[in-house]
């Protein structure tokens, strides 16, 4: 047993309100830079939908993620390495930015300078990359928002697999929710096993996975190395980005940005300890349908004594083996067991979990036929259909998400007869498979959802692993020749050079 | 001047190229890259940047072989002049065109695309354009090597090449008689040289063979290791 501790994240898509707080709040940190105004390191998808980058989830086309090969063995679905290696000179699984979108801002100086004319003036786009005019916007981060589009083309949707899906593009059968989307931070990145240059690598204290700016050369073959397409490509610094996690703020206690400012509280952040020795193992199960339960099967009971023993052993802090006890990732993941993680048949062990949205009743017209078993409706009963979202969630495995849907929905019926009725119905707490307690905590952390309930994020000790003495008069958290004094302000290498935010501002 | 060119420019060249990559490798890594534009246009990109790149790699080994191995060492093979010269024309002349269509396509798409021609700096276009005169220079050797088969001016070459790395003060005399398209093609070579760690032409150092045999897929970094 080796413990390793990440944060991990729950997302709860019952109650996304699809605003993207979330996504403006990280582009305005992290890239409102030059060559990445395309990246969204968190974007919101209004699913069905084929997303951004165009079809994403779709690695038949892409071949993002892993294959496991008839020996069982797993290899990067794009190749093994000298097949990777013999597709650096042009590769094929590389998504163009118009799969994204071209970035592009509007004239509106044209709007205070344009003489006196016929028309009243506008603002036109132009692109930000040529700088020439743009006729027509095709794509963006959300182009699909709120089902825009024709479902011929939303029903692209790779998650409609096994589902008869012509009957969702009408208008009484349609159906909608949210998905916001951020790195994975996975526990078997299939970016940084496709990294050539070894630049990518997830971090053994707390799980996040990074590019070395420096050690980067553009090699761009994690881009579609990750089936999630959370990798872009700097087209001006010539290197790749990603989301960070927020790390300089984790590192003190804090909530990433995004999780932070979102507004509906539906983010979750907390410690998971996890077997290192399993991951291989579990990320090679035969059937996709078990890989959600193989990882479940990853992570350790932080209230067993056992696995403290050994936490302790491999010098997990004491302050993350606490949090880990309190875990609100923990609790949802593997106690109530209704939050998931996105697409593991891409057997990437991601560590961003999502709880699956409730929906409307069908046919609400004909409410009376509806099979309503003791104030609880249905789980097929409703909007959205159960397979679609296994198939997003759990490879296509529909009971764990049945479960799932059937406790919030037990949540909401004891909850009601308790503050409505005034009635403690623990009946309805143990046919979901919960006690009546877990039912008041699971009300606590996901309807309260209190700051403190959903970020549980102990500070990183540096004083155990850094010396102070050589940190002192340091830049922070910079990169490269930022706060060097050692090179002149030319350009005699070429490329523009970094620029820290201080400076930019 | 052709003591200098010939004899000391090589040495300003090989100083230039290794302490100017020292130097921006330590000083400027984040700028060290293979500045890829695929992502911004695919169109013309693969094929002109297959054949360019295979061309050129076919050419840098046989430079590489052809040049720098001694003269002996061929003759103790048993290999005959003509033969081997025969072997770089040939050969040469054909990666020789792989490169310079690949190139072609490259420096169009370079030119020509608004979005690459935007985000282009002076140093991506100029290399490009230099490497194309480059191909040009050295496939304009060929037929001058295929009119005299007897290899007398390919040994030449190879003890200049030869001399040069083994300090040989006369290394310049050997190549005095040489055909005038070899010491520009030689000439713009060590031009290229110099201009080598200010492009980005570096990305070559970074090769990532050792993929290959890195171990296993995953990296993961600890801070435990630094105390």
């Amino acid at each position: 047993m080796k413990v390793r501790a990440q944060i991990g994240m729950v997302l709860n898509l019952d109650k996304c309100i699809g605003c993207h707080t979330c996504s403006v709040t990280c582009k305005n940190v992290w890239t409102s830079r030059d060559g990445v105004e395309y990246a969204w390191f968190n974007n919101v998808e209004t699913k069905p939908g084929i997303g951004y980058p165009k079809d994403w989830e779709n690695q038949k086309r892409w071949n993002g993620g892993w294959e496991r090969t008839k020996s069982g063995k797993l290899q990067p679905k794009q190749g093994a390495k000298w097949r990777i290696l013999a597709n650096i000179f042009a590769n094929p699984d590389l998504p163009e930015i118009d799969d994204f979108y071209e970035p592009f801002d509007f004239d509106y100086d044209h709007l205070k300078s344009a003489p006196e004319m016929e028309a009243f003036p506008t603002a036109r786009p132009r692109s930000k990359i040529s700088g020439e005019r743009m006729e027509k916007i095709e794509w963006g981060p959300n182009w699909e928002e709120i089902l825009g589009g024709e479902f011929e083309k939303r029903s692209k949707d790779y998650n409609f697999e096994g589902v008869q899906k012509e009957i969702y593009g009408e208008y009484e059968n349609t159906f909608m929710m949210y998905l916001p989307r951020l790195c994975e931070h996975c526990l078997n990145p299939a970016c940084a096993a496709s990294c050539p240059s070894g630049a990518i690598y997830k971090r053994e204290e707390d799980g996040i996975v990074l590019i070395d700016q420096e050690k980067c050369r553009g090699w761009r073959m994690c881009v579609s190395g990750c089936p999630y397409k959370k990798i872009y490509y700097n087209w001006e610094s010539g290197k790749s980005e990603k989301c960070t996690f927020c790390y300089p703020r984790i590192e003190s206690g804090m909530p990433t940005v995004c999780s932070e400012t979102c507004v509906g509280r539906i983010r979750y952040l907390g410690v998971m300890l996890y077997d290192a020795d399993k991951i291989s193992e579990a990320a090679s199960v035969a059937g996709e349908t078990d890989l959600y339960d193989a990882q479940l099967g990853i992570f350790l009971d932080p209230n067993d004594p056992e696995v403290i023993e050994a936490a302790r052993a491999e010098g997990v802090p004491e302050a993350w083996i606490d949090s880990a006890r309190n875990s609100p990732v923990w609790k949802m993941a593997m106690e109530w067991k209704i939050a998931f993680p996105l697409h593991p048949e891409y057997r990437t062990l991601p560590m961003v979990w999502y709880i699956p949205p409730l929906s409307p009743i069908k046919n609400a017209a004909e409410a009376g036929k509806i099979g309503i078993d003791r104030d609880m409706p249905n789980v097929a009963d409703l909007r959205i259909p159960v397979r679609y979202l296994a198939n997003m969630l759990t490879a296509g495995d529909e009971a764990p998400v049945v479960t799932g849907l059937e406790r919030m929905l037990a949540m909401r019926a004891y909850m009601r007869a308790k503050t409505v009725d005034g009635v403690i119905d623990t009946e309805i707490a143990e046919r979901a498979g919960l006690t009546a307690l877990e039912i008041e905590d699971m009300h606590k952390i996901m309807s309260i959802a209190n700051y403190e309930d959903r970020f549980v994020v102990p500070t990183t000790h540096r004083e155990q692993v850094e010396d102070a003495y050589d940190l002192r008069g340091g830049c922070g958290f910079t990169d490269t020749n930022g706060c060097s004094t050692g090179s002149g302000g030319g350009k005699l290498f070429g490329s523009r050079k970094f620029v820290t935010p201080t400076e930019a501002m | 001047m052709h003591q200098f060119l010939y004899g000391t420019l090589p040495y300003i060249a090989l100083t230039v190229l290794l302490l100017g990559s020292i130097a921006r490798f330590e000083r400027d890594p984040y700028t060290w890259k293979s500045s890829s534009s695929q992502l911004l246009r695919r169109k013309q990109l693969v094929w002109g940047s297959i054949l360019f790149h295979v061309g050129v790699l076919v050419i840098f080994a046989g430079h590489l072989f052809g040049l720098l191995l001694p003269v002996e060492f061929y003759d103790a093979l048993g290999v005959p002049h003509s033969w081997k010269q025969g072997l770089a024309a040939i050969g040469g002349g054909v990666a020789g065109v792989m490169a310079l269509i690949g190139g072609l396509m490259l420096a169009t798409r370079r030119l020509m695309d608004p979005r690459v021609a935007a985000t282009s700096s002076f140093a991506d276009t100029m290399i490009i354009l230099i490497l194309i005169v480059q191909l040009c220079l050295g496939l304009a050797t060929v037929p001058l090597s295929l009119a005299h088969m007897d290899g007398h001016a390919m040994v030449n070459l190879m003890n200049w090449a030869n001399g040069i790395f083994t300090f040989d003060g006369a290394a310049a005399s050997y190549i005095a008689e040489t055909n005038i398209i070899f010491k520009l093609h030689i000439l713009l070579g060590l031009f290229i040289f110099i201009l080598f760690p200010f492009t980005r032409l570096v990305h070559m150092l970074s090769a990532p063979v050792r993929y290959l045999w890195r171990p296993g897929y995953q990296i993961v970094r600890s801070r435990k290791d630094k105390v």
